[in-house]
Parts: C-alpha cells; structure tokens; sequence
C-alpha cells in the first residue's frame, strides 16, 4: 500500500494560506515516521512559482487553467479528483475551511475515499489511518480508524505549526492537464470583496469587549459599548452576534471573522464554540463571564465568573470610571 | 425558484453529552433532539427568497423524535412541503444521511438546495457537499447574502479575515448556507398547533441509503481539560472590582 501522503495547498489572491504550511509540515512529520513521498496539489493559474515555497514536498502536482484561477468549488474540485487520480496518495489532507469544506467532501463522493472532517490531528497506527476529530462544538472527541487504501482527512486551521511546514526548496514539479468543462462552471467567481475599511480594526486594540449570544439584545449592546470606551477598547463579537445584524462583519472573532491578540479580551456571555476560540485563544489575558459554568469558554479563560453579566458589566465600568 | 432544504437534527448541546458503555457513539437512549442552527438560516433564507420572488420551499428531515415538530414548525415559518424521511438510522453517517435526502430529492423538481452550512455531528463532512456529490451538482459552503436575478442567484462565500467570494450560480446547485439575510423568525406556538391541526407531513421511506463510510470510530471521549479559568468567588461588587483590577493593567 501506498504510503504517499498529498496535500492540497490553498491559496488567495496568489499566495499560499499558512494552513498549507500547517498541513505540509504534518505530512513532512508522517513521512519521516512512515514513509511514503510528500506530494502537493496545486490548482490555480500562475502558481506554478511557488512551487519553490513548498520545499517540504518531494514532489508538486500542478494543474493551471484559466478556470482555476480563483477557487471554484466545481472546477476545482473536478481538479483535485484528476491529481488523486494520478498520485494515489495513501492519505490527502485537505483544510477544514471554507474553501477545503467544499473540495474534501466533493472528493470523497467523486472518488469513493473515505473522509474524516474536523481533525485536529491525524497518525499513522499499523496500516490504520488514525484522526482524532473535535465533535459537537468541542464537547466530545472521537478517533476515527481507517484501514482503506485511500482516505480524505480534512484538518482543522491552526492545529500545526506554520514553520514545520515553511522551507523553500526545488520539489518535482508535474503538470497535469485540467479536466475536460474546466472552462465551463455553474459557479461563476466575480470578485473578492474585502472588509469595510471605515468601522474600527479590532486586531488593533489592546482591550476588547466581547459579546455572545448571552447579551440578549441588541439594546443591551450599548452596556458593553460603555465599558469598552471606559477602557478605552473597542467591542467585537461571536458569530450570532453578526448573523444577526447586532454588529458588523468587521468585529466577529473567529474562524470566519478575525483573529485577535490583544492584552486583554473580556468575553461576555460567548459559549466558546472551536470556531471562536480560533480567533481569540492567543489573547495576554482572557476573562470570560457566562451563567453556564460548563461553558468552554472557561477551558481557554485565564479568569472566570458565572454571574449575570447584566450585573457586573455596569459595576466593572463603574469602577474604571 | 423551487427550493429544497434539507435539515439535520442534532443532539442539543446545552445538555450534557454521554458516551455509551463501548465509548465508541453518545450514549442515546435519553438524548433531545433540536434543529441545527446552521438549518434554522437555511429555512429563513429559503422562505426570504419564496416570499420575494415566489416559488416553493419544501423542508426535508430525516426521522427523529423531534422531527415532527421541526417540521410543523417550517411549515409554521411559510415553507409549503413537509418531507420526513423514515428508516435511516439514528447513528447514520453523514454520508448515509446525504444519500437519503438525495434518493428523495432526486425524484422532486428543484432549482436550489439550501441547507446548514456544517452540523455538529459532521465527523465524515458536511451534508450539503456530500448531497451535492450524490446530486451530481456543484456546492458553494459558507454562504451568505443570497440574491435573486431570474434564474440566477448572488451569492457570498465567506472566508477568514472577514474577505468574501461573490459568485453567481445557476441551478441546479446546493448551498451550505452560514446566515441568512436575517435572524431566523419565530413561529408563535399557536401557529405551530394551528398549523399542526391542519397540515399533514408527507414521509418517505428510505431504505437501501446506508453508506459504507469507510472508517470506525474506536473512541469517542471527553477531552481533558486543561488547567482551566480561575473562578472569580464572592458578591457581584467583589467581582467586579477584581475584573476592573485585571482589565486596568492591561489598559493602553
């Protein structure tokens, strides 16, 4: 069996993502305790000269086509089952993010591979595939084993290192030809749109706020709004927050929202879903008030309260006054 | 535009989660049942577009103790079919619960799949792309701010940092829908009642959808906490100032 380990790069506006790095660096670990060769899917147009970035590989499938210039989940995903075609790999990882959400499931239905989603991290044990995947908002843990002679893992961002991924090098570079209607895509990309520039840039402040789902309403908005100034900070949110409508894009911290490390993040009423601790856990010092004592919340929290933040907030502004 | 939503129901999490005595599934006798969040958003923004535009919205669950009442209540929030899909079992992958909906979704006239973006349950990947594969129709996940131009769709793929993909789409497609244009409404339990008096659920027998997924779980566990929060004790007012005092040295 094939011990080859493929894993596929992602990338924006021309530059390589660090969770490609993330994963590179894993595979360059499996490899050394395993065996087996380091190959990297790399699907754009113009891409081919990062090949170089990607010393950690032994060899760099490239496919280029007009089509594949910026990430569409058909075409792309119509790419990656041609190179896993080819390579063979006893093991692709895949990001669990929005980009490798839609390739990674695709290429599992398309090529019949088993998938195992949400891993934070993978092993070889004999000849089984081993993923320990983060379940049920990070309540729960399984370990999957697969023993089938191809298997889809899709990796979670942030669970490596960048830097045992990141060395420059002249892997084997190999061209593949794009699959035929690469051209041709119900999904038709139209632009990138960045974030609103004008709303204050959370990632800047030494002190944030934060609000949850525990905040109740948006009329209640303008208590953290006070002690946020009070502390000359600025406010920023979980993502219910901003499905709602109670805050900007601009202010979500997490995995679809911003990473933030200021000195200080005081967390009101926030659960600590995965996807939010992703964008706060490197925080100097993390507080977080919740009436739910089993909230995760207080597993990355530094300090912690279970009362009415309805009482605290005010008292805690007051006494900065 | 005719819309298709598939909905998974998943364990509710405000309870507490137990293994079952092989520590290989939760444990599920006694477990409650609620709709996925991500599913909530995807009726809403199905019904925002049906109301805008016209069409239909047909809600599809598979069988659940709470599925009934999931479903009154999309029709309740103006979808126009209730499906609930029988003989898939409790503990079915997400891949065999994919093949379900798509043995039953193939046999309807659909432009758009909608449905949650990810649940919580998702250990072998997300439903919407996997019903996409089985569909045999592209998917776009972590979608938000849909917009309707004829038979083409607007869509937003979100990804980190706040940047977003804009697309159009032309069906037939599925979309793993991350929040719709606004929050989920409600639906008064009067309506649901009302609405359960005189609405039938239609159901659909689904039997041959077991997917082999190709990998077991050996283990399913609790992690270990870490060191955890120092719990702040004493009045609110104590509290209080020990947050002020904690906030105040790391003040700019």
């Amino acid at each position: 069996m094939s011990q080859d380990i493929l894993v596929v790069a992602e990338h924006i506006n021309g530059e390589l993502s660090d969770v490609t790095f993330e994963l590179l660096g894993k595979a360059a670990e499996l490899k050394a305790a395993t065996g087996g060769a380091v190959g990297v899917a790399l699907l754009g147009t113009g891409m081919k000269d990062k090949a170089g970035q990607l010393g950690k590989a032994d060899t760099v499938y490239c496919v280029e086509h007009p089509g594949l210039a910026q990430f569409n989940p058909q075409t792309h995903a119509a790419a990656l089952a041609a190179v896993v075609d080819h390579a063979s790999p006893r093991l692709t990882l895949v990001a669990n993010t929005s980009m490798g959400m839609d390739l990674a499931a695709a290429l599992s239905v398309s090529c019949d591979l088993p998938l195992v989603a949400y891993a934070l991290d993978v092993v070889m044990d004999g000849d089984a595939v081993v993923t320990t995947s983060q379940l049920y908002a990070g309540k729960i843990y399984a370990e999957s084993a697969s023993d089938s002679p191809s298997v889809v893992v899709s990796v979670l961002a942030g669970c490596f290192p960048t830097d045992a991924g990141r060395a420059d090098g002249s892997p084997a570079v190999e061209d593949l030809a794009a699959p035929d209607g690469a051209a041709e895509s119900q999904v038709r990309f139209q632009a990138l749109v960045e974030p609103d520039g004008s709303d204050v840039d959370i990632t800047q402040h030494d002190v944030l706020v934060a609000v949850g789902r525990g905040i109740g309403s948006a009329d209640n908005l303008p208590m953290a709004e006070e002690l946020a100034a009070a502390l000359g900070g600025a406010v920023c949110s979980s993502r219910p927050i901003v499905d709602s409508k109670w805050l900007p894009k601009t202010r979500q911290v997490g995995k679809s929202g911003l990473k933030v490390k200021p000195k200080a993040y005081l967390a009101l009423g926030i659960s600590g879903a995965p996807e939010h601790i992703e964008g706060m856990k490197d925080a100097e010092l993390i507080i977080a008030v919740n009436t739910d004592e089993t909230a995760p919340i207080f597993e990355f929290a530094h300090y912690g309260s279970t009362e009415d933040l309805f009482d605290l907030v005010p008292a805690i502004t007051e006494k900065l006054r | 535009m005719d819309i298709v939503v598939p909905v998974k129901l998943v364990p509710d999490l405000v309870e507490e989660l137990e293994i079952n005595d092989d520590g290989t599934d939760l444990e599920r006798d006694f477990l409650s049942y609620k709709i996925n969040e991500f599913c909530e958003h995807a009726i809403e923004e199905a019904v925002q577009i049906k109301e805008q535009h016209g069409g239909t919205v047909t809600v599809i669950a598979i069988e659940r103790e709470e599925t009934d009442k999931v479903l009154f209540t999309a029709l309740a929030k103006g979808a126009d079919r209730a499906v609930k899909v029988t003989g898939v079992d409790e503990a079915a992958t997400t891949h065999t619960a994919a093949k379900a909906m798509c043995t039953v979704i193939s046999g309807m006239a659909y432009d758009v799949v909608m449905t949650g973006v990810q649940a919580a349950d998702d250990r072998d990947g997300q439903l919407g792309v996997l019903l996409a594969g089985y569909l045999g129709v592209p998917c776009v996940s972590v979608v938000s701010e849909v917009a309707v131009s004829g038979d083409t769709l607007t869509i937003h793929k979100e990804y980190a940092g706040g940047v977003m993909a804009r697309y159009e789409v032309v069906p037939k497609v599925v979309l793993g829908i991350q929040a719709a244009r606004q929050t989920p409404r409600y639906a008064p339990v009067s309506r649901v009642r009302q609405i359960m008096k005189e609405a039938e659920l239609e159901e659909v027998e689904v039997s041959d959808a077991e997917v082999d997924a190709g990998s077991t779980v050996r283990r399913m566990y609790t992690p270990e906490k870490g060191e955890g929060a120092e719990m702040l004790d004493g009045s609110a007012e104590d509290v209080a100032a020990r947050i002020a005092g904690l906030l105040n040295e790391k003040r700019s």
